[in-house]
């Protein structure tokens, strides 16, 4: 059997880390010896990429259309006085 | 970097909200459409940041408005010795303790046990057994997903802010701020008073439940297509 330096199921809590680049050299190069012959994992970690990348693309949510205006005017007050 | 402020008052465009000078100097000059862009920004994370103090969201709601009025109030004494980003949360961070500490229900973040910090974040049951031959292998590994662009759907969108409103209050304030704002780890650390292990530890469970959300949606969508 192949040494694969780590199993699949550490290699998914080693994820954040590794993209954090916060693994131990040693480490690293056991994650990476992974995923390039594990193709599971290397769809996991694709998909953890993304996710992030989603995330970083939601659309803004605001404050209520009042509060929002509420402040607008104090910022305006503020401003003139 | 030094803005042209006259212009920039004048006119219905806010500035580059990346450049903390150029904001700061239109902020102070009065410049509406600036001080717009920044709470439609930084809002909802504040209000992420708020919940982890006060127990109702009213009463977090109130605690931003209050921040946003101590930005209109302070920014001309703002010396810049943190970024304009980390100033602002921190207003957030010390308004929402101090309320609720006023409410008495002040919730520690120490003692939030919402968020089981050393629970498996990938079902083990996808997972082969030890006994096995290829024990820790996938089991039930994950299916590749439709190309990229069918994470840019609204309906996408909406299953993931499901998703991050779901978890707990620690793992939402984290992920918001790191991967929806953009805030570098030094940042978050600072904001949510985290060491930096800790913080990736809600980072990495908050970034797995959403990916298994979008996973089920994903798998979901394959089956009825």
């Amino acid at each position: 059997m192949i040494d694969r330096g780590v199993t699949c199921k550490e290699l998914v809590e080693l994820v954040t880390d590794y993209l954090e680049g916060d693994l131990p050299p040693s480490e690293r190069v056991r994650f990476e010896l992974h995923i390039s012959i594990c193709e599971d994992c290397t769809t996991y970690l694709d998909q953890m990429r993304a996710t992030i990348a989603a995330v970083g693309r939601l659309p803004a949510e605001s404050i209520p259309p009042t509060s929002r205006d509420e402040l607008l005017r104090a910022f305006r007050d503020w401003h003139e006085h | 970097m030094a803005v042209p402020v006259e212009r920039s008052a004048s006119t219905a465009v806010p500035v580059d909200l990346s450049d903390d000078a150029a904001v700061i100097a239109a902020l102070r000059a009065g410049h509406e459409p600036t001080f717009a862009a920044l709470i439609d920004r930084w809002s909802s994370a504040m209000l992420r940041v708020a919940l982890l103090h006060v127990s109702s969201r009213a009463v977090a709601e109130e605690v931003v408005q209050d921040a946003w009025m101590g930005v209109v109030r302070g920014i001309s004494r703002f010396e810049g010795r943190s970024s304009l980003r980390t100033w602002v949360f921190r207003i957030v961070t010390n308004l929402s303790k101090t309320r609720g500490v006023r409410e008495a229900r002040s919730i520690p973040l120490s003692a939030v046990h919402d968020e089981r910090d050393h629970a498996a974040t990938v079902d083990a049951d996808r997972f082969l057994d030890a006994s096995h031959r290829w024990g820790h292998d996938w089991a039930r590994p994950p299916r590749e997903w439709a190309p990229e662009d069918s994470l840019l759907s609204k309906e996408t969108g909406d299953v993931i802010r499901r998703a991050i409103d779901e978890l707990g209050p620690r793992q939402r304030a984290v992920i918001t701020l790191r991967d929806e704002q953009g805030f570098t780890s030094k940042e978050v650390c600072a904001t949510l008073g985290l060491s930096e292990a800790n913080q990736r530890v809600l980072l990495h469970r908050a970034r797995a439940a959403v990916r298994a959300r979008l996973e089920e949606y994903m798998d979901r969508r394959l089956v009825t297509r």
